[in-house]
């Protein structure tokens, strides 16, 4: 018995080892940022962040001055509460909007419903560059590109096919009988929203916005075409991309600058990790 | 339901209205504007078509695109795949799964940036800051400009940035259909004698081919769109170039909106295909 155990064990080396390489090749290019991001700048340019492993206890060679140059020179701070602007309302807009729409579209008839129904699905992987430039020159005309409300607007508009969709079909999912009582007890549509629909859909609606922040939070593109690069308004995406252009050899100062960028994905991906999976899986679908 | 004709459509009327202008007219718009010149002042035919596909950029950019879809499309499924199997049989799975996942929570950018640091390159003599040329050091080989070194181990250092991030999104997907199979058939065939490779590849690959499916139709239209990683890394140079960088330096660098638009329409019809796997799937759960 022992024997066999001990040849179970041996057998699975090969298996252990290709696993631990592959959590290793994952792990390590963080690990060597997040490292960067406490040494100071000369020790970055010599030597490799892997030698604090020599003496890793030793505090003297650790700092917090790369995060507070960041911070206050690099115009870091700033970009980062203008994530947490664009990204709150860019989250809220499209999971209420897409609520009353997939509410209509799951229980009311009307005439057009599956036509309207199936240009959504099409819509759902028409590539945003389709949309940039007449877009932009609506903005330039209306005063909105370079404005918070713009990009609002536009993260909504992109958000809603899917957000529409995903809705749809968990508000769909509810038992018809629900429907039908309520309606014999006279409730309006209104009521049947809100007092039903709503509170029942709350693990969607909370996987969707989780979706749709970290969309928003991580996006690049968008912010890049209507906002431009004015320092004023830029999240913290587009701050990060120009500091590789001037800062490219200051190893130090980027990955202090992309630490903070990706800490509010790491909150929630620690802290909601199961709506996180719900709603990234939900999203796949999302082209 | 017995309610107001008008009621669906106030429920509808803000997502629609907003779906008709930042998706569906600017979509037809885009497609006009891509037979007009730079201004959209006259118009000029297929010429930025044909700018598009005989520019020397422009062919680079396509030939990267095939690369993209190609070698990282099947490389983060099957990484996806063999590691879902494989967690499957170890205690610490819920811990490595958390690890390959993680990479999906960070932006592109930061992702570029991670990589950026492995890639860096000094000259030789220098000491090596970046792991990758660390590495080589330690093997005794002269030091690699691994973003630099045109044609292809410059792009498949940018797709392995890509795999890194989105491994963990197959992995997910496969596993909860993994986990999903008939655990009886899998014992059966290992009390005949098979072996565990002869079941991955007889049972357990065609059980799961539907999923696999849908994973490389959701993939090749997530890899045609990149653009963050190529904008971050090398911004196109160094024969990298792929359609969604060239478009945006033909909107802003260059301001060509005729040119500009042309290439969103190419990368609209490159996906085209797939929205069609996507209607018609719709289509069956439509029947039910």
């Amino acid at each position: 018995m022992r024997k066999e155990g001990l040849i179970r064990v041996f057998s699975r080396i090969p298996l252990h080892t290709v696993i631990i390489l592959f959590a290793l090749i994952w792990l390590l290019p963080s690990i060597g940022v997040l490292v960067t991001s406490f040494r100071y700048p000369h020790s970055v340019a010599t030597t490799g962040w892997w030698t604090i492993f020599k003496n890793p206890f030793n505090n003297a060679q650790y700092t917090l001055e790369n995060y507070i140059a960041v911070i206050t020179r690099c115009g870091i701070g700033r970009a980062f509460l203008n994530s947490f602007i664009i990204t709150m309302p860019a989250t809220a807009l499209p999971v209420i909007i897409a609520a009353f729409a997939a509410y209509a579209f799951a229980w009311m008839r009307f005439p057009g419903r599956q036509t309207l129904f199936v240009i959504l699905v099409g819509l759902l992987v028409v590539p945003l560059q389709m949309t940039l430039i007449p877009i932009l020159r609506v903005f330039n005309r209306l005063g909105l590109s370079g404005t918070f409300p713009g990009i609002w607007l536009a993260h909504t508009g992109y958000g809603l096919p899917l957000a529409i969709y995903l809705l749809h079909n968990s508000v769909a999912g509810l038992p018809r009988e629900l429907f039908d009582s309520a309606e014999i007890d006279g409730a309006s549509p209104s009521y049947i929203f809100f007092r039903l629909v709503l509170p029942l859909c709350i693990p969607a609606i909370a996987s969707l916005a989780i979706f749709q922040f970290l969309w928003v939070w991580n996006d690049l593109l968008v912010a890049l075409v209507y906002l431009g690069g004015t320092p004023e308004v830029a999240p913290v995406t587009v701050q990060v991309s120009s500091l590789v252009g001037s800062y490219g050899q200051d190893w130090q100062l980027l990955t202090a600058a992309v630490f903070i960028s990706i800490i509010p994905p790491l909150i929630i991906f620690f802290s909601l990790q199961r709506y996180f999976v719900r709603g990234i899986l939900a999203g796949s679908i999302k082209g | 339901m017995h309610t107001k004709q008008s009621t669906p459509w106030l429920y509808l009327g803000p997502g629609l209205a907003i779906l008709t202008f930042f998706l569906i007219y600017p979509s037809i718009n885009t497609i006009y504007l891509s037979f007009f010149g730079r201004n959209s002042e006259n118009f000029v035919g297929t010429s930025n078509y044909i700018y598009a596909f005989t520019n020397r950029t422009m062919l680079t950019a396509l030939r990267n695109n095939i690369l993209w879809v190609v070698v990282f499309t099947p490389l983060t499924v099957f990484l996806g795949l063999i590691l879902a199997v494989m967690l499957d049989r170890v205690e610490y799975e819920t811990t490595v799964k958390f690890i390959i996942f993680m990479p999906m929570a960070i932006s592109f950018v930061g992702a570029s940036v991670i990589w950026k640091f492995v890639y860096a390159y000094r000259p030789a003599l220098a000491s090596q800051i970046g792991l990758l040329n660390a590495l080589r050091g330690i093997l005794h080989l002269s030091p690699t400009p691994w973003l630099i070194k045109r044609p292809w181990i410059n792009n498949f250092c940018l797709i392995a940035v890509g795999v890194w991030v989105w491994t963990g999104f197959c992995m997910v997907i496969l596993s909860a259909s993994y986990k999903g199979l008939p655990r009886q058939l899998l014992e059966a065939a290992r009390i005949d004698g098979a072996t565990e490779w002869g079941i991955f590849w007889k049972i357990i690959l065609p059980l799961m081919m539907p999923t696999v499916t849908v994973l490389i139709t959701t993939q090749v239209i997530n890899v045609l769109k990149v653009f963050d990683i190529v904008y971050v890394m090398t911004n196109g140079n160094f024969g990298t170039e792929v359609i969604a960088n060239r478009m945006y330096k033909e909107m802003f660098n260059f301001r060509n909106f005729g040119r500009a638009s042309a290439i969103a329409v190419i990368l609209l019809l490159l996906i085209l295909p797939m929205l069609l796997v996507n209607l018609r799937r719709f289509r069956k759960q439509g029947a039910r």
